[in-house]
């Protein structure tokens, strides 16, 4: 392994405030940490990188006393130390912001932050200093709103202003901008780089390379369980420090330049949807035509009504106006999902456990979850033809790539990564003329990611209509040939990638492509102050 | 030290088959306890309350009698259960069958055609099903929650039952006993064995046999558990939630009502204020002590039909009360579904010792 970065370029060395020396943590068979070193110095922004099950999130709940480990030390400003417990380790000075928001919706901002500070804390001028805290580091929060009506962007900041009150020495951030704008992360990083400047050191999780390299310093890479290498990401480029973490060259994805489109297979026509209930989102006037031969990806901040979308497209919900959805030149508004399956359409749900897969199902009954009904061989007369079902299981697991411990398993046990390959590898299988996939790569490793991204754009290319909905731009730039934004239940008509910058994507999803200036006042001042 | 629950990666196949075994060794120890508490010798009563009731032939039938009714309820409520439908009121399904099965025996009692019998069992099932239309209906129109409504339902079916044999259908040959008159030969069901025995124990193999086949090997089996365990799964997968609401009501709500019609005809030969010693709540314990599973259910049947022989057998040779039949089966539904964790958990041992990694799994 070569050392890269060398840690001498620096101009001056700021002490070592947390160091991890060769922590391994066991589950049973598996070793999660393989004898981790990490040093994080004060006021450093420091990068954990790896993919998934590479044992971040292992050695990160230890450094918080979420998880014991099985042997090493962790010293803290040159004293070894135990953190039995998450308590422990704020008392130490230690600060996380996870991925997933413990938030209660019904309960004030202040309430909310009073709930996760020590018992003895004086909450009398708590709102005082929620205000202070967040002016200082340039994160506006009103101590007084309800959490129900904040935008994910503001939730967060909570998570963050709720760990700045107990003034930190380290903070720990769980992929922080997943759920972000460009703009928001900016504001994000420049709260960062406040902080690492007072001193304040932070450990970063990220799966975006670009990011890593844009704001920290240092990075330790891990790969299964084990650190590979350390290096100063400002001097390396996303595909070096990708190579890094994966351990051989990421597959670039190719993207046939000469499309040759062919006839709209989806067309939605003056879409429009109610909301579901009060935190749902109402679909407005939605336009859109995918061509056969070609991927569209929608861009969009999460709970902008992408899922509505999904649902109105797939049948799961049905639409008054048979015209609305119209799937390989058929109107299909009314018709149920199984109908528009049969039509040769094919989808994949944000969610692949409990929406897209059965976790308690082997993996050949959730073959027949959305096969029984285009696949004659699966079903006969009512009756199921399991044994036909575990061919295809065994098909599907060999042409993507999908790894298990042993034949068949129940969807549950399967990681993220390797439930997804199949998901997606279910419907592919089925040859399908409409893809319509929400979120295809969602928490799944690079290479992982790679292949499922590859596979979209070879099925386009075979004279399919695919449709990407994700809210990685990222991969909306590797996959799409035409790019639109879903930003509260309207879509921005679709522009060619490459004439459509990231800065014009942040605008847009930040309202500015809404065709029917019908915002609230509230809606308007969230749009400005993100 | 602390115990800690660990999440399995998949559903332990080993625990599915023990927890009920571990659940049945627990109440027995606890039953002991509890038998030592009242001052009796727990062997002595243990032997009294499970042993005794096999040794001699006459009681054999009588638990397959018991048995009959509380399988064939039990297998239509493993339906529902598996489909995440919670129907509570089979004993109100179970009445009102048997209010349906007798109308054909009590106002046409003429009639004693071959065509009687079967109509008097179609009566039955639609019967139990009409009852459980009700929560079925309330829950999908309003979302009501069938628990409460279905369990509402039993007691309005045990006063129609109890208003019809105190009123309009009381013999008028009775001597004013709160009874109806009795049935005819042709409206009795088929006795097997040497007479106790009838065919309503035939009904619940069917069910079984129906069940399992449905369940295990068509679409409809498939849909019911994929609803159960992950609607949103099944909207993708295009199966309809009201769909299988009514499908699981109807479908309990039939065999608990031949179970009803049975049990009048065939066990009690008219209709009484009482006909049933709590065969609809005694079910749900067979459905889970069965693991939902029709084959399972036949043993769990076996099993608390047993324990209503060995009550009244308790009772006879060492003046037990026959209310510890219910004690038993509270505490055999109590510990199945506490042992049911284990089969997508694990008990861990934590040792919160000063050197790290102390921790020993112990099952």
């Amino acid at each position: 392994m070569s050392n890269q970065g060398v840690p001498s370029s620096e101009p001056a060395e700021k002490p070592v405030l947390v160091k991890a020396v060769s922590i391994s943590k066991r589950f049973g068979e598996v070793l999660a940490n393989d004898s981790v070193d990490l040093t994080i110095r004060e006021g450093e922004i420091h990068a954990l990188l790896g993919e998934n099950g590479a044992g971040k999130s292992t050695l990160v709940k230890i450094l918080y006393g979420a998880l014991e480990q099985t042997a090493g030390d962790i010293v803290w400003r040159g004293q070894s130390v135990k953190i039995p417990n998450p308590a422990a380790a704020r008392s130490l000075g230690v600060g996380m912001v996870f991925q997933h928001f413990s938030l209660f919706e019904a309960l004030t901002v202040a309430d909310n932050i009073a709930l996760a500070l020590p018992k003895d804390t004086d909450l009398s001028n708590l709102p005082e200093r929620i205000v202070a805290v967040s002016q200082k580091y340039g994160l506006p929060l009103d101590p007084f709103s309800t959490v129900a009506d904040l935008p994910v962007g503001v939730r967060q900041r909570i998570e963050i202003v709720r760990c700045l009150l107990q003034e930190p020495s380290l903070l720990i951030m769980d992929e922080p901008t997943s759920v972000l704008t460009p703009q928001e992360a900016d504001e994000l990083f420049k709260t960062l780089e406040r902080l690492a400047a007072e001193g304040c050191a932070i450990l970063y999780i990220s799966h975006r390379l670009e990011e890593v390299k844009r704001i920290c310093q240092r990075a330790t890479i891990m790969r299964h369980g084990k650190v590979v290498n350390e290096c100063d990401p400002r001097l390396e480029t996303p595909a070096t420090l990708a190579r890094m973490m994966v351990g051989a060259d990421v597959h670039a994805i190719k993207s046939n330049s000469e499309i040759t489109t062919g006839n709209p297979l989806i067309t939605l026509r003056n879409l429009c949807l109610p909301a579901e209930n009060a935190f749902a989102v109402e679909l407005k006037n939605i336009d859109l035509e995918v061509f056969a031969g070609e991927v569209v990806g929608i861009a969009g901040i999460a709970a902008n009504g992408q899922s509505e979308l999904f649902d109105a497209i797939s049948g799961e919900r049905r639409i008054e106006d048979v015209h609305a959805v119209n799937l390989l030149g058929v109107p299909v508004g009314k018709k149920k999902i199984n109908h528009r399956r049969k039509l040769g359409a094919a989808f994949v749900p944000e969610e692949r456990l409990g929406h897209g897969a059965v976790p308690g199902f082997r993996l050949s009954d959730n073959v027949m979850l959305t096969r029984f009904s285009t696949e004659p061989s699966l079903l006969l007369r009512g009756i199921l033809k399991r044994g036909n079902a575990a061919e295809m299981e065994q098909r599907i697991k060999v042409n993507y790539d999908v790894r298990m411990t042993h034949d068949n398993p129940e969807a549950r046990s399967l990681s993220g990564g390797n439930l997804q390959k199949f998901v997606v590898g279910r419907e592919l299988d089925r040859k399908p003329r409409v893809m319509v996939i929400n979120q295809p790569t969602w928490g799944v490793d690079a290479g992982a990611a790679a292949l499922i991204r590859q596979a979209l754009i070879d099925l386009a290319r075979t004279g399919a209509a695919v449709l990407v909905i994700s809210q990685d731009l990222d991969e909306i730039y590797e996959v799409s040939d035409r790019i639109a934004v879903i930003s509260r239940g309207q879509l921005s008509a679709p522009e060619p990638a490459e004439t459509m910058t990231r800065e014009r994507i942040g605008m847009l999803m930040a309202g500015m492509g809404e065709k029917h200036d019908n915002n609230t006042d509230k809606g308007q001042k969230h749009a400005a102050g993100a | 030290m602390r115990l800690e629950l660990e999440k399995r990666s998949e559903h332990s196949a080993l625990m599915t088959i023990l927890s009920p075994v571990l659940a049945l060794v627990l109440t027995l120890i606890a039953g002991g306890i509890l038998f030592a508490a009242m001052g009796y010798n727990p062997g002595e009563a243990l032997y009294a309350f499970f042993l005794e009731p096999l040794t001699n032939q006459w009681s054999i039938e009588e638990l397959l009698v018991k048995a009959g009714p509380l399988i064939l309820i039990a297998v239509g409520l493993s339906v529902c259960f598996l489909s995440n439908n919670w129907n509570i009121g089979a004993e109100g399904q179970f009445t009102i069958g048997a209010l349906t099965g007798s109308i054909i025996p009590i106002l046409f009692h003429e009639y004693t055609g071959p065509m009687a019998m079967p109509l008097m069992v179609l009566m039955g099932a639609l019967g139990g099903m009409a009852w459980a239309s009700v929560p079925a209906f309330l829950k999908t129109r309003f979302g009501t929650n069938e628990i409460l409504t279905s369990l509402m339902l039993v007691y309005i079916a045990q006063y129609l039952l109890d208003y019809l044999v105190r009123g309009p259908w009381r013999d008028p040959d009775g001597f004013n006993f709160p009874e109806s008159r009795l049935f005819d030969d042709a409206h009795t069901l088929m006795t097997l064995g040497d007479g106790r025995l009838h065919l309503g124990i035939v009904f619940a193999l069917v069910a079984v046999l129906a069940v399992w086949f449905m369940l295990s090997q068509t679409l409809k089996g498939f849909e019911i558990k994929v609803m159960g365990e992950t609607p949103r799964a099944g909207r993708f997968a295009g199966f309809s939630h009201r769909g299988i609401v009514w499908f699981g009501f109807l479908i309990s709500g039939a065999c608990a009502g031949i179970a009803g019609m049975a049990e009048v005809s065939g066990s009690i030969g008219q209709l009484t204020p009482v006909i049933s010693p709590g065969y609809g709540f005694t079910a749900i314990i067979v459905a889970f002590l069965g693991r939902l599973n029709p084959i399972g259910i036949v043993f769990a049947g076996l099993l608390l039909a047993l324990s209503y022989i060995g009550g009244e057998s308790a009772q006879v040779s060492i003046g037990l009360t026959d209310k510890i039949t219910r004690v038993f089966q509270g505490m055999l539904l109590f510990f199945v579904l506490g042992c049911d964790t284990l089969i997508l958990y694990r008990i861990r041992l934590i040792k919160t010792a000063r050197k790290a990694g102390g921790a020993h799994g112990r099952a």
